[in-house]
């Protein structure tokens, strides 16, 4: 199997349902001749064309609402937003249409389109390019929002996203773009929406995260595991919404212990909804009470102090000892 | 009669005073001081001189991401000289070069492109407001602040400026429709410099200018050499004056060009060719003023010589103090919490605390 970064593995599940299927059109801000700012468009402009590649013009509520009225045609748009911190400009068009057609017209008509968009810190850029807001689009009836953690499971995603009847936000983490290789399949692969995944077992506690922070969580899990003694379940969400909670309860009923660790400001973000959850249904098994490790409520610094600002596996571990503790 | 014609006044003006070729239109030359065509001048070196350095600092490591103005110094400088004081420049994230001469520090700048949001306080009495990175938002700041100007009965204008890609946007669409049915005085500045990162600018409208959507609005809108910095200070100093004697706003599409990389991330190579850039060099904008000003006897190879040794100077004292700076200002990781609020709420001052702690473990480690 070859090792793939996220990049080029979602550059391959793009490909490979372009060329499967004549109804993946995709679009958006320099995604045809420059390949996209990260390259995950790159190459589809020479085998597709111009007519299923396209650089729009700089607008992105024309982007997602164009994406719309494809959608309700039949097609299967896979927009690009360049940053997340711009999806906003088409939030009327998500909010108000995307996420309603379905329900406006009786089931009439669906809109399977996906929105990818890159988001969260830890790349050293300026303003608006650091965000991790998914939150909103979690919080919306009727959009699907989903983070991978990796190459492999980003591309087989990706592919479900595409191929989902629903509008699907597909959040990827610049972060973790290119920071490692995984082994791809070449042949189709592809993952449920709605599926969290165990990625690491343990009896002690659990680490409940998603996107960029799966790795600094293992890092704390292997920390845990040498300095403590302490085995930790980490669990990959994958889909922020719908959100798989039975994976996670089963996992807190068995451990008593929990971490959820998330890069999205502390409150109302998605371990607000998770603790939620566990509150409701895992109440009678919890020994500790829960711990959040989460970006700070404010705006994302500027990059001098982002590091300080990312949740990281110093704060995991020591969260999960206070967990441990009680 | 149910089809009938009805007139508009479809005409676009367009503006050169001082061509590539160096060739100047005597009648249309603008009576400047010397004092002012040398401050002009000064402040386009300056940015061409900083762009470098900022552009060797970022391959250093020194600084992050940033926009190189090169090439739009005219289209800058020309327009933000037709202000005064107590008017007001919204910017975007390529205006250095107008921010700078319009009193914010260079060091303020570097800050900011090193990571530190400290750099964006603005100084004292600059009616700047702070650098707008998503594209055309800051359109409509014009709008309002026009509108307030205006309402308080003041005689100052707005200028804004944005790019071409920025034009397709709809905030844009909308400030100029708001400005147009109020009547506010904001100068919409257009820098058309051919290209939004890869998109070309024939490919981001059909339309022939980008001037002519002001007429959309009911605004006269018109194309200058946005490389002739006398033809840019001529446009932009009739609108400021329809602005103030509360004539409305008024939209100028600069034509010039992005000599550098759209930012540092960016790989023009894949979009444009050399031989296109090579074009546009020849048309730069600080080599045809130099002439301008050499013929007019207000410079000479010595000034220009001295002139060079004393921006690198300033420059070079502004990056040390830059340096400075931010390795001060490294250990107040704390100061993300400031100004979010007026007041800090109790949550926020909990979420404080717990920082502090995870700092002072690590100091402690
Ligand atoms: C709303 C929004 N969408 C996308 C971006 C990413 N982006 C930054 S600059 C740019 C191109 C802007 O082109 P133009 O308006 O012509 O100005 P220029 O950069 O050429 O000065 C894009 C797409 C952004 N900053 N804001």
């Amino acid at each position: 199997m070859p090792k793939m970064t996220m990049v080029e593995a979602l550059n391959l599940a793009l490909h490979q349902e372009m060329e499967k299927d004549d109804r993946v059109i995709v679009l958006g801000e320099d995604v045809a001749v420059d390949g996209g700012v990260y390259r995950v468009t790159e190459g589809l402009l020479e085998e597709f064309g111009e007519e299923r590649v396209i650089d729009t013009p700089l607008a992105e509520a024309s982007i997602i609402g164009a994406s719309i009225g494809m959608a309700v045609y039949g097609l299967r748009p896979v927009c690009e937003v360049q940053f997340s911190g711009f999806s906003y400009f088409g939030m009327h068009q998500i909010e108000s249409h995307a996420a309603r057609m379905r329900w406006r017209s009786r089931g009439g008509y669906h809109v399977p389109m996906v929105l990818r968009t890159p988001y969260g810190a830890g790349i050293r850029a300026l303003e608006h390019h650091s965000e991790s807001r998914e939150a909103y689009y979690a919080h919306t009836p009727g959009l699907k929002m989903v983070i991978p953690s990796g190459p492999r499971n980003a591309r087989a995603l990706l592919v479900s996203a595409i191929r989902d009847p629903d509008p699907v936000v597909f959040y990827e983490a610049k972060a973790v773009y290119r920071a490692f290789r995984e082994e791809v399949p070449e042949e189709e692969e592809t993952f449920p929406i709605g599926k969290a995944q165990v990625v690491r077992e343990g009896d002690n506690l659990t680490i409940i995260t998603y996107g960029a922070m799966l790795q600094p969580s293992l890092e704390a899990a292997d920390t845990l595991d040498e300095e403590d003694g302490v085995q930790a379940e980490v669990i990959d969400l994958l889909s922020i919404s719908p959100l798989d909670h039975e994976t996670f309860v089963n996992s807190v009923n068995k451990t008593g212990r929990v971490v959820i660790v998330n890069e999205a400001p502390r409150s109302f973000g998605p371990a607000a909804e998770i603790t939620a959850r566990l509150v409701e249904k895992s109440f009678w098994y919890l020994e500790a009470p829960v711990q959040r490790v989460t970006g700070y409520d404010v705006i994302v610094p500027l990059f001098a102090y982002e590091d300080v600002y990312l949740p990281d596996a110093k704060r995991i571990v020591r969260a999960a000892r206070e967990a441990l503790s009680a | 009669m149910p089809r009938s014609m009805i007139e508009l006044p479809y005409q676009i003006e367009y503006l050169s005073i001082l061509d590539e070729e160096g060739k100047l239109d005597k009648e249309l030359e603008p009576d400047l001081s010397e004092d002012l065509l040398l401050e002009m001048h000064r402040a386009m070196l300056l940015s061409r001189r900083l762009d470098e350095r900022m552009l060797n600092l970022q391959r250093q490591g020194r600084i992050g991401t940033f926009a190189p103005v090169k090439g739009q110094e005219a289209s800058q400088i020309g327009s933000a000289a037709a202000l005064d004081e107590s008017d007001w420049l919204v910017q975007s994230y390529r205006d250095q070069a107008a921010a700078v001469y319009r009193g914010q520090s260079i060091e303020s700048f570097l800050l900011v492109y090193g990571g530190f949001f400290q750099g964006n306080q603005l100084p004292e009495g600059v009616h700047n407001l702070p650098v707008a990175v998503p594209v055309g938002t800051q359109t409509l700041h014009a709008a309002g602040l026009a509108y307030a100007i205006k309402y308080r009965g003041d005689e100052s204008a707005v200028m804004v400026y944005f790019g071409d890609g920025a034009t397709s946007e709809g905030d844009f669409h909308e400030a100029m429709n708001f400005a147009g049915v109020f009547q506010t005085p904001v100068v919409f500045v257009c820098q058309n410099n051919q290209y939004a990162i890869s998109i070309p600018r024939e490919h981001q409208t059909r339309s022939k200018t980008l001037a002519q959507k002001a007429l959309a609005y009911g605004l006269p809108g018109m194309q200058v050499d946005g490389n002739d910095i006398l033809a840019v200070y001529v446009a932009a100093q009739e609108a400021v004056e329809r602005a103030r004697s509360g004539e409305g706003a008024t939209m100028i599409e600069c034509l010039t060009y992005r000599l550098s990389l759209h930012t540092t991330a960016d790989d023009p190579t894949r979009y444009r060719s050399e031989e296109e850039v090579e074009q546009w060099e020849k048309r730069d904008p600080i080599p045809r003023f130099q002439n301008y000003l050499q013929e007019k006897d207000l410079l000479t190879d010595q000034k220009i010589g001295d002139l060079e040794e004393e921006i690198e100077e300033q420059i070079q004292q502004a990056v040390d103090r830059a340096e400075e700076q931010m390795k001060e200002l490294e250990a107040e990781a704390l100061s993300m919490f400031d100004h979010i609020y007026a007041e800090m709420p109790p949550y926020l001052e909990e979420q404080r605390q717990a920082l502090e702690e995870v700092l002072a473990e690590k100091e402690g480690a």
